[in-house]
């Protein structure tokens, strides 16, 4: 049984996730497979949107750390946002290295956890 | 554009391109990207979806950041037409990177609806690995490769997808706190490193400095406004840097 508010419990729980989700997908795709090659992917149109689109993921990320909901709610703020820089610090001393980064950022997450709280 | 060359691969049968590109996607890159859907799976618990609804995401959308968005927003009651608007912002790159993909897909005999089967399948791990692996499989059975990458990758996060979700009912919750954590410091590491061009890495920021105010201000439509505005300076910036 699906608890979630509004629409989205309704029309059997999948019907809004296919029209939200699918439906907002998924042409964007079908238009790239249908007109191929005669576009310029590096237009002012296309910086724009993904312009737009880095900072809805930047944002996302953002309100994902600083108001969690959760699990992540019960760590205490300072302990996220200083294993949030220690991630990002470690990513950029190991050359850009995604592994080193969410790994150095997860465990010092557990580490204030246990320490400062 | 890359435009696909003539060096003539060994030739493949249709199965062994299909389980070549299958297996592909538990190497490496793949896994980093499960260790994420790990913590997509648990955020989608915590959302409040079902274990029906967080499987059915991976398969609408085949695109974590998307799927969470969308997640979110149901989770926050928003209306349709903010889910979707927001979604398809964060989907536009797929057209791109389609573009790009296209010359790749084309040598195959079968009719032309395969190949919008195949581009479901566009989302940057399977597109990277794409682009690396396909140059090396004959002509002719790419598309079929391509296949079997999609199929891959589609069977490793519906399984981690299950396990992030039913790990974090049961695991303690400093774990379950850390698993939930991996997600979006993985999405903001991967952005950084594939972002190039200047207003990419300003819109990261914009996005980072405006993501706080416009949630107090606007819930709802926080990720929009942030997205619009953040986004729209980012590229006015990096515009007026290129001259």
């Amino acid at each position: 049984m699906s608890s979630l508010p509004g629409v989205w419990g309704t029309w059997g729980g999948y019907l809004p996730f296919f029209i939200a989700g699918f439906l907002a997908c998924e042409p964007w795709r079908w238009g790239g497979a249908l007109i191929g090659r005669d576009l310029d992917p590096n237009g002012e149109v296309f910086i724009w949107v993904r312009a737009v689109s880095s900072a809805i993921v930047a944002g996302l990320v953002t309100r994902l750390v600083v108001f969690p909901t959760g699990a992540l709610a019960a760590i205490s703020a300072p302990t996220r946002y200083a294993a949030a820089a220690i991630g990002i610090a470690a990513f950029f001393a190991f050359r850009k290295n995604l592994g080193a980064g969410v790994v150095a950022g997860t465990l010092a997450l557990i580490a204030g956890h246990f320490t400062i709280g | 554009m890359i435009e696909p060359s003539t060096p003539t691969p060994e030739p493949m049968t249709h199965a062994h391109a299909f389980w070549r590109g299958t297996l592909a996607m538990f190497g490496v890159p793949a896994l980093v990207l499960y260790a994420g859907i790990l913590g997509y799976g648990a955020f989608a618990r915590e959302a409040g979806l079902t274990l029906g609804q967080a499987l059915a995401l991976p398969v609408f959308l085949q695109a974590l950041p998307a799927q969470v968005v969308l997640a979110d927003h149901a989770a926050r009651g928003a209306s349709l037409a903010a889910a979707a608007l927001a979604v398809t912002l964060t989907a536009v790159r797929f057209l791109p990177m389609t573009v790009v993909l296209m010359p790749w897909l084309k040598g195959h005999r079968g009719p032309r609806w395969h190949e919008l089967l195949a581009v479901h399948f566009v989302a940057v791990t399977v597109w990277i690995e794409g682009l690396r692996r396909l140059p090396k499989v004959p002509p002719e059975v790419r598309l079929v490769s391509y296949l079997g990458m999609g199929s891959g990758i589609l069977a490793g996060t519906l399984a981690a997808t299950a396990l992030g979700y039913l790990a974090a009912g049961t695991l303690p919750q400093w774990m379950a706190a850390a698993l939930l954590f991996t997600m979006p410091l993985t999405f903001l590491l991967a952005m950084v490193e594939t972002a190039r061009a200047r207003s990419d890495q300003l819109a990261i920021v914009a996005g980072i400095v405006l993501a706080p105010p416009a949630y107090l201000w606007f819930p709802g439509f926080d990720l929009l406004v942030t997205g619009l505005v953040g986004g729209t300076l980012a590229w006015a910036l990096g515009r007026r840097r290129r001259g």
